[in-house]
């Protein structure tokens, strides 16, 4: 199975036409198959905060918005998350690479990853953890599940799922 | 000029438009002096009105101007890049640059010393960046609304702030009417 299709084409089975990304070792392939797609609108942001902003006038001006970023983004984000997209209840699936997990090998990873779903619950921000391929099958669900209820939804996807870094 | 007076003189060109304003006082003067459904007021995230702005221009087609501070630019400086290499020509960023913070009494920015944000945005690949005073603004965004390309207008005024209630109307109930109000 080739995780970064299987990603955008369940981003584009659900209507969501754009998705905002910061860059990232291993969201790289999702990302550039989405540069990729004539059907969705893909705007890189210098900063995760930013890419909320630009999803929450998407969406007002009638398009499904997502963000692929990185979990060090939970830490840049709260206060968006709290009184932009929460505040006025804006559905916002947030795809993540949980760096600092299982087969991590930079240890400095680590602080944010054991802060992430501490954070998110707090947020009280439903939650995902996608840590073998398989996983990915919820992507559809958790997708019209975000849509459903109007929330931001977090998908962390670990480097298991991911495959590794490439020397394991 | 103050911000407010600048907000008294261009309600009558921005009322049939989508405005995002910035946080704090710039929507209690923009909600006082003229409520409108087209108008998206931040309660919260300074720093995004630009932002806000350029996602909602990209996703439809009606024309869209933020209005942003000075200060709230600082705050998410990256955004001028993103406007530059996204280019919606629905879209105007204007900023009213007045030196200060006023929401949190007027400590002087950085726009306000050394810095010179139409010099930042040109250098960022903005290509229709206008400066302008006070007292041209309603010119210049007529200017900018008819010419249909991407502006950044920075106008210069003074910094002080009108003495506005805070917004209490919901903000799904803001997001709500608004969402209609580019429906419509």
């Amino acid at each position: 199975m080739n995780i970064d299709k299987k990603i955008a084409d369940d981003l584009v089975a659900n209507d969501i036409s754009f998705v905002t990304t910061v860059p990232c070792k291993q969201l790289a392939g999702v990302i550039e198959e989405i540069d990729a797609r004539d059907d969705i609108f893909h705007i890189p942001a210098n900063k995760e905060d930013e890419g909320m902003g630009l999803c929450a006038g998407a969406f007002m001006g009638g398009k499904r918005p997502a963000i692929i970023m990185q979990n060090t983004a939970i830490g840049v984000t709260i206060n968006t998350l709290a009184t932009l997209i929460q505040y006025y209840r804006m559905p916002l699936p947030m795809i993540i690479s949980y760096r600092g997990e299982l087969r991590e090998p930079v240890a400095c990873q680590v602080e944010m990853a054991v802060h992430t779903k501490a954070l998110l619950a707090q947020l009280n921000i439903p939650t995902y953890h996608f840590h073998w391929q398989k996983d990915v099958e919820e992507l559809d669900n958790i997708l019209k599940y975000t849509f459903m209820c109007n929330k931001p939804v977090a998908i962390l996807t670990d480097a298991n799922f991911w495959g590794g870094y490439g020397d394991q | 000029m103050i911000r407010s007076e600048i907000l008294k003189d261009i309600a009558p060109i921005i009322r049939d438009h989508l405005v995002v304003c910035n946080i704090g006082i710039p929507s209690q003067e923009l909600h006082a002096i003229d409520d409108q459904p087209t108008n998206f007021y931040m309660l919260g995230t300074m720093g995004l009105a630009s932002s806000i702005g350029l996602g909602l221009a990209l996703a439809q087609p009606k024309p869209v101007i933020a209005i942003d501070g000075d200060g709230s630019v600082l705050t998410n400086l990256g955004t001028l890049p993103t406007i530059a290499n996204n280019v919606a020509d629905n879209f105007i960023l204007m900023i009213i640059d007045n030196g200060s913070y006023g929401s949190t009494g007027d400590q002087p920015t950085y726009a306000g010393k050394k810095t010179r944000l139409e010099k930042v945005a040109e250098a960022c690949g903005c290509e229709n960046v206008v400066t302008c005073r006070a007292e041209d603004t309603g010119k210049e965004l007529r200017r900018a609304l008819e010419g249909g390309k991407m502006t950044v207008l920075v106008v210069k005024c003074e910094s002080g702030n009108a003495k506005n209630p805070v917004i209490t109307m919901d903000p799904v109930v803001i997001r709500d009417r608004f969402m209609k109000a580019v429906q419509a």
